[in-house]
């Protein structure tokens, strides 16, 4: 009995490390493609990485993030990263992503793509800035019935470099609504020189992935994963009146924005219009009333659209687009910032334009 | 039946009357989630065929020699699983090594069918039915040829499907298992033809 035992595990051992000894054997030889280097961006950064990995996970150890939701496993479609040189064949499991043009640009799913030879490489400059954090959940509190302020402390790395209005990524474990990790892309209400914190403001949509989540389930202490910063919605740092509108969760950039300037004293002409619904869609307003004593040329104008008996409000009233209409007379010399729902920033780019304001210097962030 | 027409017997009836993907249901994973594009589930047929074909050589020498004389038949799954597992790995490897539009036709599916049932199913059955070594040859190429028609037919079918009016709640695998059911009747009109155990 004793001896049938030891046979049937040397026997199930035996074939196990004979595989295993083949399989060292063969990724040593067949499976070794030695050090490869990586040119990114025409010479701005030389890397030397071990071949016979994917691209993506190349980057990611030498600190480059290319942003990716579903960590490498080919599902999402986001780690696009253009091969100059040394691409070769698209591979299947890439092209489902790729289109024509993208084909033709020798873009490729650098998840997918493996580092065999030589390469270089081209990806947007502001990547080089994107980073992993591991943040945890400083606090939370109703801004408004639906919205939410998160407050992030980073701790590693620890510090985070961002521009007024830019964006991160929220990463959503798996949960009740979702079987993976998935990314939700949320503004910065924070500003730039609290380098330390990230604060969003969430706002919660009924069956959304992330809001859900972080209405019902992330409380104080959570640990939680984020990268960024990403966008091109910063504040442009030219002498132009400033017109910044949003609506709901949309003040988050605004703020930043808004306390940004505060901080370095602009002395720049700039009006804040923020539409809601009623008054229990308003909030923020003691801070912003604060920003307009002490930052000279700021104006803050929350207008309401369905103002409620009890709210007595004695403010504008109105659809945001009529009250940004008949503040701005003259916009030509303005440049605008506008924040909110695709159907809100439509809108608002047609008055704007209306009232003068040069299409080119319309900035937007649509969620 | 004779001894030399007997592979040859057993390779057909792999192929139509005993085809392992519609009359055992077996390998339907991959079978479901690669039938998109006739041309992605050519790559992943003959991937199939291959590791059918040459995995169950490995794993009838391994059951005869090394499984049997110490009576150990019972060790039977885990062997043949970590020795699919080892070989596709192996053949990955030396495919992405020697030829690139080798590797991006067939080599990327190597891994998705490392635990393939229908691959373990080929070995398991061989084993059940006693074959030789010769016998298990064809039952595997057979099995392999025969899961590619299918995934092939499937193709071409879906193909044609993306431009059909589908009921919302049937879209995608719904409609697609239903499909696999209707082949798998269709293909039970060879059953009976040729026998074997």
């Amino acid at each position: 009995m004793l001896i049938s035992l030891l046979i049937s595990v040397g026997i199930i051992s035996a074939v196990a490390v004979f595989l295993s000894l083949l399989m060292v054997i063969a990724d040593a030889t067949i499976g070794n493609y030695g050090n490869v280097r990586i040119n990114v961006n025409n010479g701005t950064k030389e890397l030397t990485v071990p071949g016979g990995q994917p691209l993506l996970r190349a980057l990611t150890d030498e600190g480059i993030f290319i942003p990716s939701a579903c960590g490498g496993r080919g599902s999402c479609g986001l780690c696009k990263v253009k091969v100059v040189e040394g691409g070769g064949q698209i591979l299947p499991t890439e092209l489902p992503w790729l289109s024509d043009e993208e084909k033709k640009e020798n873009i490729r799913l650098s998840c997918q793509f493996k580092v065999k030879n030589d390469l270089s490489i081209q990806i947007p400059e502001e990547l080089f800035l994107v980073k992993q954090y591991n943040t945890v959940v400083e606090s939370i509190r109703d801004l408004t019935h639906d919205i939410k302020e998160v407050r992030l402390k980073l701790l590693d790395p620890p510090e985070i470099e961002t521009k007024a209005g830019q964006f991160i990524q929220f990463q959503v474990p798996a949960y009740e609504l979702t079987d993976e990790p998935v990314y939700r892309a949320y503004s910065m209400a924070s500003v730039p020189s609290d380098n330390s914190h990230i604060e969003l403001e969430i706002r919660l949509v009924p069956n959304g992935v992330c809001t859900t989540y972080v209405h019902k389930y992330l409380k104080e202490g959570d640990k939680v994963l984020v990268n960024g910063p990403y966008g091109e919605f910063y504040l442009r740092d030219t002498d132009h009146d400033i017109i910044c509108i949003a609506g709901g969760s949309g003040m988050a950039p605004i703020k930043s924005i808004l306390l940004d300037m505060q901080e370095k004293e602009s002395k720049r002409k700039a009006t804040y219009f923020f539409g809601a619904r009623s008054a229990k869609d308003l909030f923020l307003v003691n801070e912003m009333k604060e920003i307009e004593t002490s930052l000279e040329g700021f104006t803050f104008v929350p207008a309401l659209s369905e103002p409620e008996e009890v709210d007595k409000w004695t403010g504008d009233v109105g659809l945001i687009t009529d009250i940004v209409a008949q503040h701005v007379k003259d916009g030509s010399n303005s440049e605008a910032y506008l924040c909110g729902s695709p159907g809100m920033i439509d809108a608002c780019v047609r008055v704007l334009t209306e009232c003068g304001v040069p299409e080119e210097r319309i900035y937007f962030d649509k969620f | 039946m004779n001894s030399a027409v007997y592979p040859i017997a057993v390779f057909f009836a792999a192929v139509f009357t005993n085809n392992i993907l519609l009359t055992n249901y077996l390998g339907m994973c991959s079978f479901l989630s690669v039938s998109r594009e006739i041309k992605t589930s050519v790559g992943l047929g003959i991937a199939v065929t291959f590791v059918m074909a040459t995995t169950t050589i490995l794993n009838w020498l391994a059951y005869t020699f090394i499984l049997q004389p110490f009576q150990l038949e019972y060790l039977r799954f885990i062997v043949f699983i970590i020795i699919i597992a080892a070989f596709v790995q192996l053949v990955e490897m030396i495919i992405e090594r020697v030829s690139e539009g080798l590797y991006a036709a067939l080599g990327i599916f190597l891994p998705l069918i490392t635990v393939n049932c229908a691959i373990l199913g080929v070995s398991l059955f061989m084993v059940i039915r006693d074959y030789n070594l010769i016998t298990s040859f064809f039952y595997g190429l057979g099995s392999g040829l025969g899961w590619f028609l299918a995934i092939m037919a499937m193709a071409g079918i879906r193909q044609k499907l993306a431009r059909a009016k589908v009921p919302p709640g049937l879209e995608g695998a719904g409609i697609t298992l239903i499909i696999a059911g209707m082949m798998a009747l269709a293909f039970m009109g060879f059953s009976g033809m040729i026998n074997i155990t």
